[in-house]
């Protein structure tokens, strides 16, 4: 079975760490991560930026809204995501509509990533 | 159990939003203010005790409100409210208020008390006091320490600063759309403000100075929040996270300026490089040209080439073109001439810097820009006077000391006659650079 672990925690918070207590973590995590990867355990990892560089696109109007901000509803659930790899976010909007003609309803929160790390080789 | 940094990091970064709500309540900037410092002791005493509140907001504003309440009217019986000491397990309570909190009125009330410090009579340095002081809550001690003056000095300043904009009475209806989007700008220009006093000051250690410009990130992120579909916003908060993306290479071990052109690139912040360009890629889609935006392209232009010499000086010189049509200004011309000494050559610079002498004759960078420009053309006796006029307008001993370099390289060519050609090095000035 695969999982997926979603990290939720206060950006305010994690934000205000200095650039120093941001690496103390990420050095933490490195450990856990590097032990998970030679066991072949490890997927993608990724960290994504700020919800203020977040674009939502709903998908329950015919044509998708695009709205700027993060996903706002806690009435719908997260039921899975892409990576994409886009030059622009015009590129991946475009991206976007195409998988919501294919899937109408709901909303896809489009976050520009911070880190990617693609895993070991399969 | 909540960690201590949990706890300071909740609470400043709660502290705008639960001020400003209370602000609201009580009509009054002292009350509203000591209410979330007796909010925060009382959280600083409770949360270790019993837990995290799931909406840290709302628990300072519910609770502050109780302590303003009892403050104010003791022995009058009013609505009975519920003990702060069993308002964490109290999930109903909070959420309540949570929803109060989050109606339309929520982000008028950030906006508004970011307004207050926007006071046109204030100077510049007191709307800066005055953000740090009531938005940010940093100490009288704190914001001293950024301006290098005396601590009672500092609090004169802020309460004065504080009764005028008492006298000045903000109204507390909720703006319309016009007045809330020049409350928009005002406040953007403001907390522009506050970054470039971090970003350019010549007082204060570099620690205080990086701090600023990280509150005034972390304020435009609030209000970027706040108002999410604003370009102008975005624009703002991808201009200082692209600029603060450079800060760690902008003075050597010594304090000396380095130029944009001879910094290290590789320790530039990629994160917020990446996080700048993915604001201006959004902004970009509303197609509502603005001053932020424009200084952020620029920053942006720079931040994505490798190396000095890949920069697309053509795009920024039309970037400050459309800047200076949008905002006329002979400080923006001087930026657009140095995009056009690398675009185009010296002399097209050279011709465009003389037309602002009368206007910036005292301003430090105009006669450094010049002084690069003779110099490239080879008139170096002009050259010469240029640099002196600059080193007597210098504020910092960074900047002086920068132009002395250019002097004793004219020197040195002077008496090495038969080397080349100087290489061209102007210095930028502030904007963008």
């Amino acid at each position: 079975m695969q999982y997926a672990i979603l990290c939720y925690h206060s950006e305010d918070v994690v934000g205000a760490w200095s650039a120093e207590e941001d690496a103390a973590v990420m050095a933490r995590l490195m450990v856990v991560q590097d032990r998970l990867a030679k066991e072949g355990k490890l997927g993608p990892v990724v960290r994504l930026l700020p919800t203020t560089a977040a674009t939502t696109l709903r998908k329950d109007t015919d044509p998708p809204l695009v709205i700027d901000g993060p996903f706002a509803e806690t009435r719908e659930q997260l039921l899975g995501f892409y990576i994409i790899n886009a030059e622009s976010l015009d590129e991946v909007l475009d991206i976007a509509r195409e998988l919501g003609s294919a899937n109408p309803g709901g909303s896809y929160e489009i976050r520009p990533t911070a880190l990617f790390f693609p895993g070991p080789p399969a | 159990m909540p960690d201590a940094g949990w706890i300071a990091a909740t609470l400043s970064g709660a502290r705008p939003q639960a001020v400003a709500a209370l602000l609201r309540y009580f009509r009054d900037l002292d009350a509203a203010e000591e209410a979330v410092q007796d909010a925060c002791l009382r959280a600083l005493k409770h949360w270790p005790e019993n837990g995290p509140p799931r909406d840290p907001v709302a628990w300072l504003v519910m609770v502050g409100r109780n302590a303003g309440i009892d403050g104010v009217r003791r022995r009058q019986k009013l609505t009975e409210l519920p003990d702060e000491a069993v308002l964490s397990d109290l999930d109903d309570a909070e959420a309540d208020a949570a929803e109060r909190l989050d109606g339309a009125h929520y982000r008028d009330d950030v906006l508004r008390l970011m307004f207050i410090c926007c006071h046109p009579d204030l100077p510049a340095t007191q709307q800066i006091a005055l953000a740090l002081r009531i938005v940010s809550g940093l100490s009288v001690k704190q914001i001293a320490r950024v301006f290098l003056v005396g601590e009672s000095a500092m609090e004169q300043r802020i309460t004065r600063a504080k009764a005028r904009v008492a006298a000045a009475g903000v109204p507390f209806e909720t703006p319309g759309a016009v007045e809330r989007s020049q409350r928009l700008a005002a406040v953007a220009a403001m907390l522009y403000l506050v970054f470039t006093e971090g970003y350019t000051a010549a007082t204060g250690d570099g620690e205080t100075r990086g701090a600023l410009c990280e509150e005034a990130i972390r304020l435009a992120r609030l209000l970027l929040r706040l108002f999410p579909a604003e370009p102008e916003l975005m624009g703002l908060l991808a201009l200082m996270l692209l600029q603060h993306a450079r800060a760690a290479t902008r003075t050597d071990a010594e304090g000396a300026v380095v130029l944009l052109e001879d910094q290290d690139r590789t320790r530039w912040n990629r994160r917020m490089i990446a996080e700048g360009l993915a604001l201006i890629d959004k902004a970009m889609r509303h197609r509502a040209r603005g001053a932020y935006q424009i200084q952020s392209a620029i920053a942006a232009l720079h931040a994505r080439a490798e190396r000095a010499e890949d920069t697309d000086w053509p795009q920024i010189a039309r970037l400050y073109l459309a800047l200076e049509r949008l905002n006329p200004s002979p400080v923006i011309t001087l930026n657009r001439a140095v995009a056009v000494s690398k675009a185009e050559g010296p002399e097209a610079a050279l011709a465009l810097v003389e037309t602002l002498g009368e206007r910036l004759g005292g301003y430090f960078y105009f006669h450094g820009v010049r002084g690069g420009l003779l110099m490239q053309i080879g008139r170096g006796r002009e050259a010469r006077e240029a640099f002196d006029r600059a080193i007597a307008l210098a504020s910092t001993a960074g900047e002086a000391a920068h132009i002395r370099m250019h002097l004793d390289r004219l020197e040195k060519e002077a008496a090495d006659v038969g080397s080349g050609i100087p290489h061209a090095s102007s210095e930028g000035a502030r904007s963008g650079a």
